[in-house]
Parts: structure tokens; C-alpha cells; sequence
């Protein structure tokens, strides 16, 4: 019984359950039904946009990134969470553009997966917010044919895009600029304009549930920022009947996007659990604040990137209590 | 003699008497939990190391070419925190000389051809009277009888047994627990020798002047329970708890926390809230020397894992060798991959199958390759799962980064003195970090270095 060579490795021995690439994978896994309902609703120029978003995180991570970092699966989450992100009729030079962005400042040049402070996709989204204003708000409508182009996806680059006719604005931009409300009904069914990734409210919300489930993202946070969004807007709302009402502010916008997905980014989220209810809560006060005084109609994106900002200084601040640290607990 | 100081602040036992957080890892304790401790028949060669124990090695006391009876000393005590070590076999002492120790390291050893006609008892010898005995006298008769923690730290029980004077010592926690997954000599102790766990607790009780005596045992064991339960003296206030099955259940500071409710204050001993904890098998050893007089020269253990032919539960002597206790057991299949000398979650892997079976060895397995951890490792995605493992409530997250940059000074900050590298945070890793490796390296780190000035 001489064996060639005995393992040996640190205690401890056994291989644990999970692992980093199968949580990244299992999340891409959940995208895939609010990308099939991403293309339902705005047709094969969705999955377009998200295609070319994935594919340049995908080349930017190969080309920047540290080796082998394609398989860990993080860049397609990046990837695909900016392409839901975008409006359908974007020009996909800006989409590659954009996640290209995210790849490269958004992480690597922070030393890649796990060094990064803010969010990678919205670092490349708000990069394409500040670069393009024009082209990102401008939001082609649900619905007509499958195989139907919607703005000008393939303007060559650096061109001015052409304004598309069929073209309206989103239900917070309808409320905060034209002071017009959507029906709840048709938020939830996701037949309003918006980005890709906007409409689906209701598949994001139970993709995320199965990924809480799973302990895969941690609930607190996507509960934290949905309670505090619902009530606050609601005290609002009961004291002037003007500003949006709860189901409104929840259903509508990014806000289920970003709470269920983009919030919960493991890298740029607190680790501790009291941290991240300080963090949701943080992203929840400033979605309502942005969304209901801000020059923009929609403020997840800046919301989240700000919260990021606070992660190191919320972590310090929730340090768990260190057995046996507190003199005199006879109870 | 200090005294008893009245009963502790006893949290009143819950439906899930427990600490919180710990892990869950897979306990594989079916394939041994069922077999009935069996004796290993004697080697050809013993290897006895002078360092079996936490503390001063025992200094040598036989030459080359002595022979030495089962339970003769081959290494006195060296000074009060060290223990003897004795033959346990009847044999020629061959050779003095450098070996592997389980550790990991080359130890002094004396190694000992068995004499294979030998009867194999022991020297006539005097049993005292454990009720006539002084408290240092029974110290004494522990030290001498070689007596370590068999739970696997070898701390040495006669240390445990003289708590500093200014604790009194109220509750004696008998640690049952055995939560580390594959292990169950601690379990075959207390189902097939209950009275000798009862007769090892009457004389500590007597020694530490204990008034009450808790005996902590995971669920997972209910014939354990039974068996304790049931054989209990109706004439002395021993309990047994039935406690939450979790990862580490069975560290001491957690095992105090789930029977008495309190947390051991950062950086004390257990003995500063009127509490020692002794392991299952220390307490068996102890009745042992008070019922034999033979000194701790065998222990029970568990030889398992899916890498094991015929896993068993084996009385093994002190100081045989790897190889020849899993020969025993038919020898490893095609798929073995790695060598635990202890559980899975805190054990060493070993490289040489010569490093014998030490006082603190509780088991050996034998893992298949399927459920070793991959050398792939993934940055830190601050998932804070080990935040949530972490029985001390330690930021291993944070400690594992700074640890790789080796800023010692803010691990200290962050206690890492507190950690006891039990592996939770490891072991729920999904980016496969060896946090537990980083925290003894830095542990080490930091005692290593001078105590600043001031």
C-alpha cells in the first residue's frame, strides 16, 4: 500500500459545497428567463443589445483581465446586467463601448473580481449616461414585430444616431416631466418602455427569490431597499396625493433590476448583515429622494453607485460583537 | 484549596441548547458509529515520541537496547506542564532517533521493537484509592499516568485538573460532543463504557471540588444519551445535556456557551467562569488509572474515511504506525487521495504513513479524491459567509485579507487572538481561500515576534 504520493493539504480537508463560479453561473442562469422577456417585449434588438454587452465584457475581460478569469462567469454577469440596463434602441456601438467601460475601470484596473468598490455594469452604464445622454433616453416602445429594428442599432460609430418615430417616453419620465401616471397593471405586465430589463419586474423579483433560497444573494438587501422604497414613498404619497404611490415606485423604473440583482453584488455590497440593511436602506432613501426631487426621473443607478462609495466605511461601522468581548452577559 | 463558589448563572437548558453560527459540514460518522470498539493486535515496531503533548517534551529514560515492560517509562515528565510517556508494548527499545511526528515536523523518538512473546501485562503495581487521595495527590497520579486531552489537543489533564487558585470551580462539562464529521471513539466510549465515564467523572469532581457536572453530547448521538443517562449516580448532581448537532459545538468556549449560556471572556480561561471542560476520553483515561493503574499507553480510534477498505473503531497503542493501523483495516482502495491524522475539519494531512499514532490521535481518515478541496482558489468576493460561520464572530473576510499582506498588527486589532482555527470560515469558503492556514501562519507570526518595547 504504498500510494505514489499523499495529498496533503490546510485543514480543513473536505471540499466546501460551493463555489465562486458556480454562484456567478447559477445568477447568469436567472437572467436568462428576464433576457427571454427582455426579447418578447422589444424583439431580437434586445437580444442584441444584451449579446454585444455580454461579448465585449467578455472580450475586455479576456484581453485585461487576470488569466483564466473568463470561466469564473462574473464578466457575462456584467455583460448581461448592463445590457438589461440599456434601452432597446441603442446603438451597439455604445452598448460595446459601454461594457467595455464597465470591464476595464469598472474592474480590472481595480486588480479584477473581488477588488472592485462600485458595481462594474453601472460604472459602464453611468459612463454611457454621461457620454450619450441622449441616445440612453431615448426609449423605443413594446411590442410590433419580432424581427423589427428599433432605433438605429447599427449606426457606425461615432455617428449621430437617427431619432426613431416610434419612440415615448418611460412611465417616470411620463410622471416627473409630463405629470402622467402609468396603470399599476401595466407595469407589472411589463408593457411599458424602459430598459430591457425594466419591464420584467415579476420574473426579476422570483429569480431573485430562488437565488435567496439557494443563499446565493442575501435577502436583506433586496428586502431592505424594497421596504424602505414602499414606505417612504407611501408617507409621501398619503401627504401629497401628487407624488407617486408605493406599487408605482416599486414596479416601475430599474428599481427591481437593481434591488435584486445590482445591489446585491457580493463584491460591492457590506459583509456584514447589519451592514447591508444600513446599505439597502441607504440605496432605498436615495432611489425615493432622486426619483421625487432629482433632475432625473430615475435614480437606482446613482443610488447603488453612491451606496458603493459607503461599503468600506459601513463595514468598519457593523463589525459583529467578538465572542466573549462583552464583560458581565449573565442572562 | 479554593473553594466551590456557588452555582454559575445558569441559562435554563432550551429546546436547542447551542451557540450560534458554526457550520454544517457532512458528518460520515455511519460508517463507524455502529461498530464496537475493537483491539488492533500488536505491531512489529512501536515509534514513541518524546512530544506527544502540549507542553515540554518528556525527557528520555531508557537507553538502546533496554528492555522495557507494557507500561514502563521510556520519558519522565519534564517539569510540571509536561507528562511521562510509556512503552505500550513489552519490547527491545532499538533505536533513539529522528522521526516523522504527525505534525509534520522530525521529532526525538524512541522506537521499540515489540517483543512478540511477551505476555503483555503490565508490572505488578499499587491502585491508590482515588477517595483517600488529596487533590494533589490525584494531580500527581494523572501526571505520572501520562494523562492528555484525548480530543486531540494532548493538552495535559493534570494542568486542567489545578485550575489557578482564584477560580473556584463550580461545573465540570464532560465534552461529549464530537462534532468533528467521520469521528466516533468518543461516541463508542460512551456507549460501550459508560461506568468508566461516570467513575472518571466521580474523581474529578472529587479533585476539582466540582459540585455539578454537565455532559454535553450532540443529538446525533442518542444512544450515547441513553447510556450516560441511565448509568448515572443518583448521589451526585451529573447531567446530560443533549445538545444542537453543529460545527464547532465541541470547542470548549462554545460548549460552555450552549451549557451554562456564557461566553468565556475574550483572552481568559474557561476556569474564569467556574467551568473545566475535559473530553470523554480523558475522563475514561483517568477512571482508568484509578481502576488499573496502567498508565495512558492505548487510546481508542476512529480508522475510517471512503478511502478506507474496513473502517472500525480500534484500540490502537500509543505509538504505532500509520501504515500498520490502516494495514489493519485492509488497506486504503483505489481512489484514497489524502491521510487525516484527526477529523477533516482540524486534522493534519499526512505525508509519511511511518508518523505513528500519538496520545491526541482521536482518528484517521482516509478521504477519497472526490471529497478533497480543489487547489483552484478564487479571489475574495466578500460574500461574507464565513462572517456567518464564525462561531467567535470574528470578519475572517477582512482577516484573510489582511493576512495575505501581512498587516499582523490590524489581525491583532481585529482578535485574531480569539480564533482557534476550528476551519468554519474555510470550509464555507466558495472561493476555496485556506483561511484557517492563513490564521495559524499569521497566529504563529505574531508570537514569534518580539513583545514591543513599553
Amino acid at each position: 500500500m504504498t500510494a505514489p504520493g499523499w495529498l496533503v493539504t490546510a485543514s480543513p480537508h473536505l471540499a466546501p459545497r460551493d463555489s465562486t463560479p458556480r454562484i456567478m453561473w447559477t445568477v447568469t442562469a436567472t437572467l436568462v428567463p428576464v433576457i427571454i422577456a427582455a426579447g418578447w417585449f422589444f424583439g431580437i434588438s434586445a437580444l442584441l443589445q444584451v449579446a454585444a454587452a455580454a461579448g465585449a465584457a467578455l472580450l475586455l475581460e479576456r484581453a485585461t483581465g487576470k488569466g483564466g478569469t473568463l470561466a469564473d462567469g462574473s464578466a457575462l454577469i456584467t455583460g448581461i446586467l448592463l445590457g438589461l440596463s440599456l434601452p432597446a434602441g441603442l446603438p451597439l456601438w455604445m452598448t460595446f463601448l459601454g461594457a467595455a467601460f464597465a470591464i476595464v475601470f469598472g474592474k480590472s484596473i481595480w486588480g479584477g473580481l473581488g477588488f472592485n468598490a462600485f458595481n462594474p455594469a453601472l460604472v459602464g452604464r453611468a459612463f454611457l449616461q454621461a457620454a450619450f445622454p441622449v441616445a440612453i433616453t431615448t426609449w423605443p416602445r413594446t411590442g410590433g414585430s419580432f424581427w423589427a429594428l428599433r432605433g438605429d442599432l447599427f449606426a457606425l460609430p461615432f455617428t449621430h444616431p437617427q431619432p426613431d418615430a416610434l419612440t415615448s417616453a418611460t412611465p417616470l419620465g411620463l410622471l416627473k416631466f409630463e405629470g402622467q401616471s402609468t396603470p399599476l397593471i401595466e407595469l407589472v405586465r411589463g408593457t411599458t418602455t424602459g430598459s430591457l430589463g425594466e419591464t420584467a419586474a415579476l420574473i426579476i423579483l422570483v429569480g431573485g427569490i430562488y437565488l435567496a433560497l439557494r443563499g446565493y444573494l442575501n435577502w436583506r438587501i433586496p428586502a431592505g431597499i424594497l421596504l424602505t422604497v414602499a414606505a417612504l414613498s407611501g408617507v409621501l404619497h398619503a401627504i401629497d396625493p401628487h407624488k407617486p404611490d408605493a406599487w408605482f415606485m416599486l414596479f416601475s423604473g430599474g428599481l427591481m433590476l437593481g434591488a435584486v440583482y445590482m445591489a446585491t453584488d457580493l463584491v460591492t455590497s457590506p459583509v456584514t448583515n447589519r451592514g447591508r440593511w444600513v446599505f439597502a436602506v441607504g440605496i432605498g432613501i436615495l432611489v425615493v429622494v432622486i426619483r421625487v426631487w432629482g433632475g432625473l426621473p430615475e435614480g437606482v443607478m446613482y443610488a447603488i453607485l453612491f451606496m458603493n462609495a459607503l461599503v468600506p466605511f459601513i463595514n468598519r461601522a457593523t463589525q459583529p460583537r467578538v465572542f466573549g468581548t462583552r464583560v458581565g452577559v449573565a442572562s | 484549596m479554593a473553594e466551590a463558589r456557588g452555582a454559575l448563572p445558569v441559562k435554563l437548558p432550551g429546546l436547542r441548547p447551542a451557540f450560534r453560527h458554526g457550520v454544517h459540514p457532512p458528518e460520515a460518522k455511519e460508517l463507524t458509529c455502529e461498530l464496537p470498539i475493537r483491539r488492533m493486535p500488536y505491531p512489529d515496531e512501536l515509534v514513541l515520541p518524546l512530544r506527544q503533548h502540549a507542553g515540554k517534551p518528556a525527557t528520555l529514560c531508557v537507553a538502546v537496547g533496554d528492555h522495557v515492560e507494557r507500561g514502563d517509562k521510556v520519558g519522565a515528565a519534564d517539569g510540571y506542564f509536561s507528562v511521562p510517556i510509556h512503552a505500550s508494548a513489552a519490547g527491545t527499545v532499538t533505536a533513539v532517533e529522528w522521526w516523522p511526528h504527525p505534525d509534520g515536523t522530525m521529532a526525538q523518538a524512541v522506537r521499540l521493537k515489540v517483543d512478540r512473546f511477551a505476555p503483555q501485562v503490565a508490572r505488578e503495581r499499587q491502585v491508590p484509592y482515588w477517595e483517600g487521595l488529596t487533590r494533589a495527590a490525584v494531580v500527581y497520579a494523572v501526571q505520572e499516568a501520562g494523562v492528555v486531552g484525548l480530543g486531540g489537543a494532548a493538552f495535559p489533564t493534570h494542568v486542567k485538573l489545578m485550575p489557578p487558585n482564584d477560580h473556584g470551580i463550580a461545573t465540570l462539562i464532560v465534552n461529549g460532543v464530537e462534532c468533528e464529521p467521520y469521528l466516533t471513539s468518543d461516541h463508542r466510549t460512551m456507549v460501550e463504557y459508560p461506568q468508566r465515564v461516570h467513575f472518571g467523572i466521580r474523581i474529578m469532581m472529587h479533585a476539582l471540588g466540582a459540585t455539578r457536572c454537565v455532559i454535553g453530547i450532540e443529538k446525533n448521538k442518542p444512544d450515547a444519551i441513553k447510556a450516560l443517562h441511565d448509568s448515572a449516580p443518583k448521589y451526585l448532581d451529573v447531567s446530560v445535556l443533549p445538545l444542537t448537532v453543529k460545527y464547532p459545538q465541541g470547542a470548549e468556549k462554545m460548549l460552555i456557551k450552549a451549557v451554562t449560556g456564557v461566553e468565556v471572556p475574550s483572552g481568559q480561561l474557561p476556569a474564569a467562569t467556574g467551568v473545566v471542560v475535559q473530553n470523554v476520553g480523558s475522563v475514561a483515561a483517568i477512571a482508568e488509572v484509578f481502576e488499573t493503574g496502567l498508565p495512558l499507553i492505548e487510546r481508542i480510534v476512529t480508522v475510517t474515511g471512503h478511502g478506507l477498505r474496513r473502517p472500525a473503531n480500534l484500540i490502537v497503542p500509543v505509538g504505532a504506525k500509520l501504515r500498520d493501523v490502516l494495514a489493519y483495516c485492509d488497506g486504503v482502495t483505489a481512489d484514497a487521495a489524502e491521510v487525516i491524522l484527526g477529523g477533516p475539519m482540524m486534522g493534519l494531512a499526512q505525508a509519511n504513513l511511518d508518523a505513528p499514532v500519538t496520545k491526541g490521535t482521536t482518528g484517521i481518515v482516509v478521504l477519497a479524491r472526490r471529497e478533497t478541496r480543489s487547489e483552484r482558489v478564487y479571489p475574495c468576493i466578500h460574500c461574507g459567509r464565513c462572517l456567518d460561520a464564525c462561531p467567535m464572530f470574528l470578519n475572517p473576510s477582512l482577516l484573510g485579507d489582511f493576512a495575505r499582506v501581512n498587516r499582523l498588527d490590524d489581525m491583532a486589532e481585529l482578535h485574531l487572538a480569539d480564533c482557534m482555527l476550528c476551519g468554519s470560515c474555510a470550509y464555507v469558503c466558495p472561493s476555496n481561500i485556506p483561511l484557517s492556514q492563513l490564521f495559524q501562519a499569521s497566529k504563529q507570526a505574531l508570537r514569534r515576534r518580539p513583545a514591543p518595547a513599553a
